[in-house]
C-alpha cells in the first residue's frame, strides 16, 4: 500500500461487511421468516437478496428475518424499511423478483407497486 | 469475503477465554453448517465487551442480541430459534436487555452499565475481528496515520496532542505533549526510540490487556504517528509473557501491517520508516517503571535506573526514547481524527478525556468500564457497576493497586480525575479500581499490598527493599493482635522515609496503601491493637466462634462439617466449640441452618 486511496479502498470493501455492527441508520431488508414463510420458499428469496446486495457491494443495507406477521397467505413476504420513509411490504416474492426490487427500489429509490401488498389485495 | 445477513460475535478476551468462548464459537460453526447457514452467518471472535462478569459474552447483528453465559448447550438453541427462524431466544438474553411484555430488545447503549460509558480507547473492542487488519481499516483504522504523514509536520503533531491535554494513563499522569516535545527536541544523531509500556502488573488490573487483546492495530498506528512526531525510526512494545492472547495477537497485527506496507519502509510513500518489534517481559512488577522497563528491554536485569536523565534524553541503549503506556496510545487516533477540540470537550478541567477502568472487588458487573473523567466513584460503583453484591455496604474503593490507597465511603462522590484523587491520598494509577465492602478488614488489604510489594521490590535500593519488609512485619504483628500504639506511629514513620528514601515509583509508591488506610481507618487499627479484636470479622488470629446455647437445635451439622473435630455435643442439647481446637475456617457457620453460630 502506497497511497491514502488504497487505504480508502480497502475501507470500503470491508465496510459493507461490517456495516450492520455500526449504529448507522441503513435500509433494512426484512424477510419473513416462519414457518410460513419458509414453506412458500422465504430462504431462496433471502439468499437472492443477499447475493444481490453483494454483487452490488451495497454500504448500509441489513438483511434480516422476523416472525410470521400474519399474512401467510402472501409469503414470501419482505419489508423494506428506508430511513426517513414509509415501510414497504412486498408479498408473494421470488428471487427473480427480490433482485428487481433491489435494483430498483434500493439502488434507485422507486417502489415496484405490482409486487407490493396494495397491488395484491 | 462474501456478504453475511448475520454476524455472531463472541468475545474472545482472555476473561471470556478462560470462560469457555473457544468451544461455543466450535460448536456455533458446527451448527451453522448443520443447518446450511454457514454462508449467510458470519462468526467474529473480538474483544473484550467489558462485562466479563456474564461471559462468555455472544451479540447477534443486526439484532444487537446480547446473550450472557452462554452455554455450550445453548448454542443449538441460538442457530435454531435466532439465526435460523428469526426469533429471539429471550431466555437466553443478559436480563437487562429484555423489556417486560414487548418483544423488543433494549439496544446495548441503553443498559445501564453502558449508559454512563463513553468508548474512546475501547471504541472497537468487541466491534472488529481484531486478527484482521481490513476491520480496522473499515473502523477508520491507519486513516489517522496517512494524515499525519501526508498531511502535517512533525511540530503540528505535537501541537495538537499538547493541545488536547492528554495526560499520561499509566498512572503519573504526566501531560502526554509535553513528553512527545521534549523527545522530539532531544539530539536524535545516533537515532531515537519510541516504546509502549504494555507491563500492565497491578493485582485486578487487566485494562491494556483487553486494548491489546481487541483493538491492537489502534497501538500500533499510534506508535507509528509518535515515532513521526519525535523522529524515531524503530519501536518496541514491551508486554509480559504472562499475556498470551495479547502477544499473539499483537504479532499478527504487525504482521498485517508490515504486509500492507503501514510498518515498513516508506510509508503513505512520505518517506518516513518504522519497525516495530515486541520484547516479551519475565512479570517482574517493577518492570511497568519506565527506567526498569528499558534496562529490560535492553536484555539486561529489569532494575530501575536513577532518573535524571529522562527517557526523554537518555533512554534505550542511551538514546533518546519516548514511552507511553497502552490506553495513552489507544486515544492518540482519535485525537487526531477528530481534533484537539474534540477530546478537550470531554473530562474535566484539567484531565481530559476519557478513563479505562478494570471492575473487580465486591461488585456487581465485574469487567472493564470507560467513563469520562470527572465522573464520581458513586457514579461508576452503584450504576455501571451495578452496586455491591449481597446487599452489603460500601466500604472502601482502592485506586491505583499497590501505588494507590483507598477512597473511603463518605467521599463516595468524588469526580474521578488525576487530581482530586491526589488531594485524597490516592491516585489514578493505571486503572485498577477494587471495590470494599464491610467483609474487608482494611488492615489485611495494606498487609495484602504490602505482601505484594515486598515480593515484587528488586532490592536495588535499601529503603524500599528492607522498608517494605519492615512495614509487612508491623501490619502482620497488629494482624495478629500483637500490635501497639507505638506500632501505629511506626508505620507512619517509616513510611514516609521509604517515600522519600526509595530510588523508583515502586519504593515511592509502596507505603501508599498503608498510609491512606491508617488516614481513613485509624479506628480499625486500634480496634485492632487495642481491643484486639477485627471489626470486619477477616483476621484469624483475633476471631473466635461460638454458638449461641438458644439457637442451637443440637442437629450436630456443623460438628459433622467441623474438619478438626472441635464441636462436641449430644444430639438435641446445645453444641459447644473448643477454641483450642478450632482453626476459624468458618465452614461451621456456613453449614449452620439456625444461624446459631457467630463469630466475633
Amino acid at each position: 500500500m502506497k497511497s491514502l486511496a488504497d487505504l480508502e479502498a480497502i475501507r470500503k470493501k470491508t465496510l459493507d461487511q461490517v456495516t450492520l455492527r455500526k449504529d448507522e441508520d441503513s435500509v433494512r431488508i426484512v424477510v419473513g421468516m416462519a414457518t410460513c414463510g419458509i414453506a412458500a420458499g422465504a430462504r431462496p428469496v433471502m439468499n437472492a437478496f443477499m447475493e444481490e446486495v453483494a454483487k452490488r457491494g451495497l454500504e448500509n443495507v441489513t438483511i434480516t428475518q422476523t416472525g410470521c406477521i400474519g399474512m401467510c397467505r402472501l409469503e414470501p413476504i419482505v419489508e423494506i424499511m428506508v430511513p426517513g420513509k414509509e415501510k414497504v411490504t412486498y408479498v408473494k416474492m421470488s428471487p427473480e423478483k427480490a433482485a428487481r426490487v433491489v435494483a430498483e427500489h434500493i439502488v434507485n429509490g422507486n417502489v415496484v407497486a405490482e409486487y407490493t401488498v396494495g397491488a395484491a389485495e | 469475503m462474501e456478504f453475511a445477513r448475520g454476524h455472531v460475535l463472541v468475545c474472545g478476551g482472555t476473561g471470556c477465554t478462560s470462560s469457555g468462548c473457544e468451544q461455543i464459537i466450535k460448536e456455533m460453526e458446527a451448527q451453522l453448517k448443520a443447518n446450511g447457514l454457514e454462508k449467510e452467518i458470519k462468526v467474529v471472535k473480538t474483544g473484550c465487551f467489558g462485562l466479563c462478569a456474564l461471559g462468555p459474552i455472544m451479540i447477534v447483528y443486526p439484532e444487537g442480541a446480547f446473550y450472557s453465559r452462554v452455554k455450550v448447550e445453548d448454542v443449538k438453541e441460538i442457530v435454531e430459534e435466532h439465526l435460523l427462524k428469526g426469533r429471539i431466544v429471550k431466555h437466553l438474553l443478559y436480563n437487562e436487555t429484555v423489556q417486560e411484555g414487548s418483544d423488543e430488545i433494549k439496544s446495548l447503549n441503553e443498559v445501564q452499565f453502558y449508559q454512563k460509558q463513553m468508548r474512546v480507547a475501547l471504541r472497537n473492542c468487541g466491534v472488529i475481528d481484531p486478527e484482521k487488519i481490513d476491520e480496522y481499516i473499515a473502523f477508520d483504522g491507519y486513516k489517522a496515520l496517512g494524515k499525519v504523514l501526508t498531511e502535517m509536520k512533525p511540530e503540528e503533531v505535537i501541537d495538537v496532542i499538547k493541545e488536547s491535554g492528554l495526560r499520561g494513563r499509566g498512572g503519573g499522569g504526566f501531560p502526554t505533549g509535553m513528553k512527545w516535545q521534549f523527545t522530539a527536541a532531544s539530539s536524535g544523531e545516533n537515532g531515537k526510540y519510541v516504546a509502549c509500556n504494555a507491563d500492565e502488573g497491578d493485582p485486578g488490573a487487566f485494562m491494556d490487556r483487553s486494548i491489546l487483546e481487541g483493538d491492537p492495530h489502534s497501538v500500533i498506528e499510534a506508535m507509528a504517528i509518535a515515532a513521526y512526531a519525535v523522529g524515531a525510526d524503530q519501536g518496541y512494545i514491551y508486554i509480559r509473557a504472562e499475556y498470551p492472547i495479547a502477544v499473539q495477537r499483537l504479532q499478527i497485527a504487525i504482521d498485517q501491517a508490515k504486509e500492507y506496507g503501514l510498518l515498513g519502509e516508506n510509508i503513505f510513500d512520505s518517506g518516513f520508516n518504522f519497525n516495530l518489534e515486541l520484547r516479551l517481559g519475565a512479570g517482574a512488577f517493577v518492570c511497568g517503571e519506565e527506567t526498569a522497563l528499558m534496562n529490560s528491554i535492553e536484555g539486561m536485569r529489569g532494575e530501575p535506573r536513577p532518573r535524571p536523565p529522562f527517557p526523554a534524553v537518555k533512554g534505550l541503549w542511551e538514546k533518546p526514547t519516548l514511552l507511553n503506556n497502552v490506553e495513552t496510545y489507544a486515544n492518540i487516533c482519535q485525537i487526531i481524527l477528530n481534533g484537539a477540540d474534540w477530546f478537550k470537550g470531554i473530562g474535566t478541567e484539567k484531565s481530559k478525556g476519557t478513563k479505562v477502568f478494570a471492575l473487580g472487588g465486591k461488585i456487581n458487573n465485574t469487567g472493564l468500564v470507560e467513563v469520562p473523567m470527572g465522573t464520581t466513584l458513586r457514579e461508576i460503583i452503584e450504576e455501571v457497576g451495578g452496586g455491591i453484591p449481597n446487599g452489603k455496604k460500601f466500604k472502601a474503593a482502592q485506586t491505583g493497586g499497590p501505588s494507590g490507597g483507598c477512597i473511603p465511603a463518605h467521599l463516595i462522590d468524588t469526580p474521578i480525575d488525576y487530581d482530586s484523587l491526589m488531594a485524597i491520598g490516592s491516585m489514578m494509577g493505571s486503572g485498577g479500581l477494587i471495590v470494599m465492602d464491610e467483609d474487608n478488614c482494611m488492615v489485611d488489604i495494606a498487609k495484602f499490598f504490602l505482601e505484594f510489594t515486598v515480593d515484587e521490590s528488586c532490592g536495588k535500593c535499601t529503603p524500599c527493599r528492607i522498608g517494605t519488609k519492615r512495614l509487612y512485619e508491623i501490619l502482620d504483628k497488629i494482624t495478629k493482635g500483637q500490635g501497639t500504639l507505638e506500632d501505629l506511629d511506626r508505620l507512619e514513620e517509616l513510611s514516609h522515609m521509604i517515600k522519600e528514601g526509595s530510588l523508583c515509583g515502586l519504593g515511592q509508591t509502596a507505603p501508599n496503601p498503608v498510609l491512606s488506610t491508617l488516614h481513613y481507618f485509624r479506628d480499625e487499627y486500634v480496634a485492632h491493637v487495642v481491643d484486639k479484636k477485627c471489626p470486619a470479622g477477616v483476621c484469624k488470629d483475633l476471631l473466635s466462634y461460638s454458638i449461641i446455647a438458644d439457637k442451637c437445635k443440637g442437629c450436630s451439622a456443623c460438628a459433622r462439617k467441623c474438619p478438626v473435630g472441635a464441636i462436641t455435643g449430644e444430639i438435641k442439647n446445645p453444641f459447644v466449640i473448643d477454641t483450642d481446637k478450632c482453626i476459624k475456617c468458618g465452614a461451621c457457620v456456613e453449614t449452620c441452618k439456625f444461624g446459631a453460630i457467630v463469630k466475633g
